[in-house]
Parts: structure tokens; sequence; C-alpha cells
């Protein structure tokens, strides 16, 4: 086997699970997390997924990151039990503030301060919630590394790497040298399921906690400057009539509706 | 000055990019002030035209070798230049595959906050606001951004197109060198499957299908519809998509595309949560389901309580004979 090790650090976030229904606070700047089942972002689980496949393959070390309330150790505690090295807890108790900018800010801190010796950095394509798709960009950028978004083949060969990312109906065939910032797409591998005594294992470790400000950033680095002016729930949709007739009479009708009164077709 | 970027694929604009345009024009209007275009790659000044036609006062040509295939880095870094020089208030750029990758690389560069995916730009008291949805669409938020120059992606298909005016207009050409450590990523080959499908993300109507379709082979009923109807895409559920039965790129929903087409027919989906999530701002809704409990009904204009299987061959020939007329 080539022994390359590839140092690949996966970041991760907390997030509502997808059944969850969405209910605005009132004063219209956040949305209800009481009662809500939070969970590892979907797009995430690939990224560490990708990560454990690569270090199988080539050797090296998966270290996985949260920015995030100390609750966010949950989900770094199931990608231990998937496989993962080591987990840190980048602890910000700040409120969610959709501002993608100050996330990769500190992110890009972490691994300056701390890690400096990465190769790759994986990342869910988007977090289900914030919907932004703009953290893994952003900490490329503030690193200078190459970065390929919503990725879903990967390959690593020594210092380089392809990657197939998904565009409006084709793919798009990446080339870039490491270290680099990859971020997952559905597709890219099937994410194993955690083992029980991956579970107890993962229990036994411990979660090192760094904090945005021993990492030398201030607050002005740490204010949102995002302003929300408002959260509220979408326009509700009304249900509107059930066409009665056999198939042929109903098929006939929809599209009489859809020309002459819709207007859509 | 409103600064749109505008795509261009297989040497054409894409209509996406234009649609912003149309917009920053109408907001530019509000404001008394300009909008002005952006292209980046060799041969652009060809496409200038229709960049003016859709209301750009001015459109800048970046011009590099090593431009001409796409990459976050290298494009960031020569819109980044531009923006140095002629500081526009307001940067904007279609939320495309190509858009969503670009935008945040260049918000980094420039240290500035970005809103992703907008479905609305409000002036408020002369001030820019720009409403997003979230959690797929099941929430609404609403932000001002307090840095400059604001930057925003606009989600393709919601924003509509100005009327087409042919006019002419000043191109400045801008000749960049662009540093090795801005090439560290290449696009190096673009793969399309079968034929130059439609993205669901761009596509004016979808036809999606769920567990209802029951197998990978009934598929094929929602490709024949595709074909008759213009810019139309197939689409389809998330258990569709695990089962195996279609590629997840036709996935809508939370954990696939949110979409806002101006008809969505939904054949054989329940419209679970995720789902009903991602294509709830649709214009309007058809289902056609067995189930007359089907939640998708709550949400759907026209229902069809009813076996799919019988009913699409019908609706087929009449929109064959309504399409040809």
């Amino acid at each position: 086997m080539e022994e390359v090790r590839v140092n690949i650090f996966v970041f991760v976030k907390r997030v509502p699970d997808t059944e969850s229904k969405i209910r605005i606070n009132e004063e219209a700047k956040s949305i209800v997390e009481e009662g809500l089942n939070f969970i590892l972002n979907p797009y995430d689980e690939y990224a560490v997924e990708e990560a454990l496949r690569l270090k199988e393959a080539k050797g090296g070390q998966v270290r996985v990151f949260s920015l995030g309330p100390d609750e966010a150790s949950t989900i770094l505690r199931k990608c231990l039990a998937m496989g993962a090295d080591e987990a840190v807890l980048v602890k910000d108790s700040t409120p969610e503030t959709y501002d993608s900018l100050r996330t990769a800010k500190i992110i890009a801190q972490v691994l300056k301060k701390k890690f400096p010796d990465f190769d790759l950095l994986l990342f869910g394509k988007q977090s289900v919630g914030a919907d932004n798709s703009q953290v893994p960009s952003m900490v490329a950028e503030f690193l200078g590394i190459p970065q390929v978004n919503v990725v879903t083949k990967l390959e690593i060969e020594g210092a380089k790497g392809v990657a197939q990312r998904e565009i409006e109906g084709a793919l798009e065939k990446v080339t870039f040298s490491l270290p680099a910032a990859i971020s997952a797409q559905k597709g890219l591998n099937e994410p194993r399921y955690e083992t029980l005594r991956g579970i107890m294992a993962a229990k036994k470790k411990e979660i090192p906690v760094v904090t945005p400000e021993e990492l030398g950033l201030s607050q002005e680095d740490l204010a949102s400057r995002i302003e929300i002016a408002k959260l509220e729930s979408p326009p509700i949709r009304k249900a509107g009539r059930i066409i009665q007739g056999t198939p042929e009479e109903t098929g006939k009708q929809l599209v009489e509706i859809l020309r002459k009164e819709a207007k859509v077709i | 000055m409103f600064l749109v970027f505008i795509e261009t694929r297989d040497g054409k604009v894409k209509k996406s990019s234009l649609e912003v345009l149309s917009e920053a024009r109408r907001k530019a209007d509000e404001l008394k002030a300009k909008a002005g275009a952006v292209f980046i790659g060799p041969n652009s000044e060809t496409l200038a035209s229709d960049a003016f036609a859709y209301g750009a006062a001015k459109v800048y040509v970046l011009e590099n070798p090593a431009l001409s295939q796409y990459s976050a880095q290298s494009y960031a870094y020569a819109l980044a230049a531009l923006v140095k020089e002629i500081n526009p208030e307001v940067i904007l750029c279609a939320a495309t595959s190509m858009g969503k990758d670009l935008a945040p690389r260049l918000a980094a560069k420039l240290g500035v906050n970005l809103a992703s995916d907008c479905t609305r730009v409000y002036l408020n008291d002369g001030k820019l606001e720009f409403t997003r949805p979230i959690f797929a669409g099941k929430a609404l938020i609403t932000v001002r951004l307090n840095s400059l120059p604001r930057l925003a992606t606009l989600r393709p298909n919601v924003f509509p197109l100005l009327e087409r005016v042919e006019r002419s207009g000043e191109v400045v050409k801008k000749e960049l060198s662009i540093p090795e450590n801005q090439l560290k990523g290449q696009v190096v080959e673009v793969i399309r499957e079968k034929g130059e499908e439609l993205d669901v993300s761009e596509a004016d109507v979808i036809i999606s299908g769920g567990r209802g379709m029951k197998g990978p082979e009934n598929f094929a009923l929602l490709k024949e519809l595709s074909a008759i109807i213009p810019r139309s895409a197939v689409g389809a559920s998330r258990s569709a998509v695990d089962a195996g039965w279609i590629g997840h790129q036709h996935q809508v929903g939370q954990t696939g595309k949110t979409v806002s087409p101006n008809l969505y027919f939904a054949f054989g989906i329940s419209g679970a949560i995720q789902h009903l999530a991602g294509m709830s701002s649709s214009k309007y809704i058809v289902a056609v389901n067995k189930d007359p409990e089907a939640p998708i009904f709550k949400v759907a204009d026209y229902g069809i309580v009813g076996d799919l299987f019988q009913v699409i061959p019908y609706l087929k020939e009449e929109l064959k004979k309504a399409l040809s007329e």
C-alpha cells in the first residue's frame, strides 16, 4: 500500500432534523429551538465518510471539528463512533448568525494557529438550515488553497487530486493541488453506520474545547455583520381543487385548465 | 453602480444572469444608479450586446489566457481586481453552480458578507434588503448587509427578465495578469451524460415522481412527458432517489434542490415535509396520487385522485395535441 498519510480535517455542523417543522420566535429574529431534534448535518456525513475512506486507503489521520455550543459534542461523538481519530469543539455560544464569513474566519484561524499541517479539508456542500453554501469557499480563500464544491467523486494521488463536481445537467472534472478544500454532495459515497464498538470507544474519548478568544480573534472579528431584519414563515398555500372524472376526463380537463386558466402550458 | 457578473457556458450567456441583470437595472433605476455587467474570458466581447439589451450601461471584459477555463480562485481574483478599481456598491450574480462556487470566494477575498440564493431584493428606506429561503424554504430570512460592497446571489427562475431592447454602450476591456498562486485548481473537462438535459433548478416545468412510480422503469413515462413540454425537467422525491430509481441530481427537497418552476407535477409523491419545503414556492402545483389523504393535496392547486399509470397516457395525448396547436 502506498504510504502517503493524509492529514484530513472535517468540519461538521449540528442542525435540526430535516423532518422538523420550523417555527419562528415572536421577535422574528430566530427559530424556536425548543422541541427540535438536532442531528449531524446530512451532507457532513458524506464528508466524514470520505475522510475515513481516504484514511483507510492512504493512511493518515481524520480530525473532526464543530463550531457551536456544548451540545454540538453529540454530533462529534457520532463522528468518533464512525471512526474519526479526534474531535475538537470550537466553542461558540452565539445564537445562529447566518454569517458564513464569521464562521469561515474562525475555522481558518483554528487551522492557522493550531493545526497548520493540513492536507485536505472536507465539508458538507451546505448546512441544512442556513443553506448558505459559503463556508468551504471562504475558508479556502482565507487559507489561499483551491476549492472544489458539490463533489460526487474524489481521488487523491500524492500532492494532487481530481474531483468531479455537479453542475447544471453535467459534471465538471477539476484538478487541484493539495492542500485543498472539498465540499461533499449526496452521491459521493454511502456513509457507514456506527458500530456498537465504535460507539463505546467514542464515549471514552475526550473532546478538547477551543474558544475563539484563545485563537486571538477580537470581539470585532467575532461580531456578525449580517443584520437580521426578520425571519418569517413562507406564505401558506391553499389546497386547490380536485378534478373529478375518469382518467380520460381528468387528463383532458387538467390540460385545459393549465392552458386556459393557469396559462402555464 | 450595481455590477452583475455574467456567466457564459458554451459561448452563450446564461438566462439566469440576464434575470439578475434585469433585477439590478430595476433597483438601480429606483436608486438613480447604473447597472454594469462584467464578463470573464476570451471572446466575451461579442456577447456584450446581450448585457446592453437587458439593462447594462457599461460592460467590462476581463481577459487573460488563464481565464479561458473556469476556476473559482482565478475568477474571484479577476473580479476582485475590477471591484477594487471601480468600487461598485452592489455586486450580484446568479445562484447557479458557478455563482454559488464563485461568490463566496469573492466575498472572502473582499472581506465582505454574502447573501446567498435570494428570492427578493427590497429597497427599504433607500437601504437594500435581501430575502432568502432557509431550511429549504420552511422559513424566509430578510437581511441587511453591513459590509461594502454588498454581495448577493439571486436564485434562477425567480426574477423576471426585462423586455429586450437593442442598444449599444461602452465596452471596457481589461488585460489582467493572474499570479501562479491563483491557479491551484482548474476545470479540465465538462462531462455531459447523454444529451443536454435541463437541470431541475433551471426548468420552467418540473415533472416529478415518487414512490408511487413503483420502479425505475416507470420514470420513462415522466421523461416522455418532459420530451413534449418545452423547458421541462424530470424531478424526484427522496424515496425514489434513495431506492436507486433515478440519480440524486433529480432530487427535489431538503437534501436535494429547492425549486420554483412555473408548473410542478407531483406523480405518486405523498408530500413529506422535506419535499414540500423544496417545491412549495412553485407557481402552480399539480398532484396525481391514489391516496386522497396524501399531504401533497394540501399544497396542490389542481389534484387528481387516481392511478397515475392510467392518467399519464391521456395527459400525454392531450399535451401533445395542445402543444402542437
